[in-house]
């Protein structure tokens, strides 16, 4: 069981049902942007709510990239992305100028006009797992579905690294997995059972 | 999971208090609105949707600090709707973590709001309600501010403005089956989802499971919406908060 997952607090709206959801399953997270609290933690999230530039421009502006770079690539410590926090771990997005992390071979694309389906992709769809990433997912059944808001989504430059998949006119990656770092492009936190199933995973997840 | 229709509660704030309403009057008061969300959690609800009955027709902004609360309760999805006048009540509604802001009177007076709002956030974040009555004459009108003002423009035409104007979704709640879980008014429903080109969510008059079906397959809406099925048992309306299972759901 880990001591503290560490929400990385940066600005971006409520992700208190992040927490909340954590808490209940008996895990302690804490939202936050103390550098104590980040260094103490054993699990890390990064949410991310609205445009790829705003999201990156306040985490730069918070001045945690530095440490959470050492805590994730130095030390080691599994890191989960949501959303646009699962966008930002890539290298760069369509939708952007700034540059990602860059901590997996990501780049974030647009969902083409050509499928002729609302832009963004809201609501629940299954998921069927990938290759990548088997310890945070390993416990999702055939009826895994999630909660998606997304107009952008994870293309990972090798297969290999796609941990779920969903499906919106054509099939999309909708979780990445490289080493220790993990980012999922639904909202696990309004996803009910199979959300918990996976932050569950996450918190348990041997580092 | 197949992509069934979504099953809703629709839950109505007053006061910072969840009541239930008749007709769109009498409220009765049902509990605390963060305490029926955790039931709605447990029962694995496919979305709520929270209206303040009051905002508008009082003047009143959203009870921001509610409304964070609750969403960072629900482990689903969360639409609000009540008082919500500008795009700075939508940012903030949705920062404070809601997927989709409900939006009637606001719509009427100001349709270039839905317009940036659904080009700001995405249409799919920006939902159409519809409070319909059904006139002497036997036709409907669209109505805002709980029911006390009539839109002036004909229902389907409103419809059609409000889907030009940049709605992702059309809640339509029917004023007269308000809280008499009599069934939804299953012609209505038909002739709004012939002329949507988004999905429409019925609400107003659910009593029973078959009433859910009924929408679904006769009228062909891609959501069904309840208040007092959720929170009444009985005849004697004691209030329980329920939720159908995912296996009696799987029906619909």
């Amino acid at each position: 069981m880990p001591n503290l997952i560490a929400i990385v607090d940066y600005d971006v709206g409520n992700v208190a049902a992040v927490a909340n959801m954590l808490k209940r399953l008996g895990h302690r997270a804490a939202v936050t942007a103390n550098p104590d609290e980040i260094r103490e933690a054993d699990r890390l999230i990064l949410p991310g709510n609205g445009s790829f530039d705003a999201c990156m421009g306040n985490l730069k502006a918070s001045g945690l990239i530095p440490l959470l770079e050492e805590r994730v690539l130095g030390d080691g410590v599994p890191l989960l992305g949501i959303c646009v926090g699962a966008q930002m771990l890539g290298v760069c997005s369509m939708e952007g100028r700034e540059s990602g992390l860059g901590w997996v071979d990501v780049e974030s694309v647009r969902f083409s006009e050509s499928l002729r389906l609302p832009i963004p992709h809201m609501g629940w769809a299954p998921v069927r797992r990938g290759d990548a990433g088997n310890q945070l997912v390993k416990d999702l059944d055939d009826g895994a579905r999630f909660y998606f808001v997304h107009s952008y989504y994870l293309a990972p430059k090798k297969v290999d690294d796609a941990m779920l998949w969903s499906h919106y006119g054509s099939p999309f990656v909708a979780g990445v997995a490289q080493k220790n770092v993990f980012g999922v492009q639904f909202h696990p936190e309004k996803s009910h059972r199979y959300g918990k199933i996976l932050l569950d995973s996450f918190a348990r997840i041997e580092a | 999971m197949s992509r069934r229709a979504r099953v809703i509660p629709c839950l109505l704030l007053q006061s910072g208090g969840l009541v239930k309403t008749k007709k769109f009057r009498d409220p009765v008061y049902v509990g605390d609105p963060v305490n029926a969300v955790r039931i709605f959690n447990e029962k694995e609800a496919d979305e709520i949707v929270i209206l303040d009955i009051d905002a508008t027709r009082l003047g009143r902004p959203p009870d921001f600090d509610l409304v964070a609360e609750i969403a960072g309760e629900a482990f689903m999805p969360v639409t609000y709707g009540g008082g919500v006048r500008s795009l700075a009540d939508i940012r903030r509604l949705i920062r404070s973590g809601v997927e989709k802001v409900a939006i009637n009177h606001a719509a009427t007076v100001d349709t270039a709001l839905v317009t940036e709002a659904s080009r700001v956030f995405g249409r799919q974040a920006i939902v159409g309600v519809i409070d319909v009555k059904k006139n002497f004459f036997g036709g409907y009108k669209a109505t805002t501010r709980s029911a006390s003002h009539d839109v002036a423009c004909d229902l389907m035409e409103h419809i059609r403005n409000l889907q030009c104007a940049g709605v992702g979704e059309l809640f339509v709640n029917h004023v007269d089956r308000d809280g008499m879980m009599q069934g939804y008014d299953i012609d209505l429903l038909k002739k709004i989802v012939s002329v949507a080109d988004v999905p429409v969510v019925a609400c107003g008059g659910a009593g029973t499971l078959q009433h859910f079906i009924q929408a679904v397959e006769e009228a062909g809406v891609a959501a069904v919406a309840a208040g007092s099925m959720f929170v009444f048992h009985g005849k004697h309306r004691a209030v329980l908060i329920t939720y159908p299972t995912g296996f009696t759901l799987d029906v619909i």
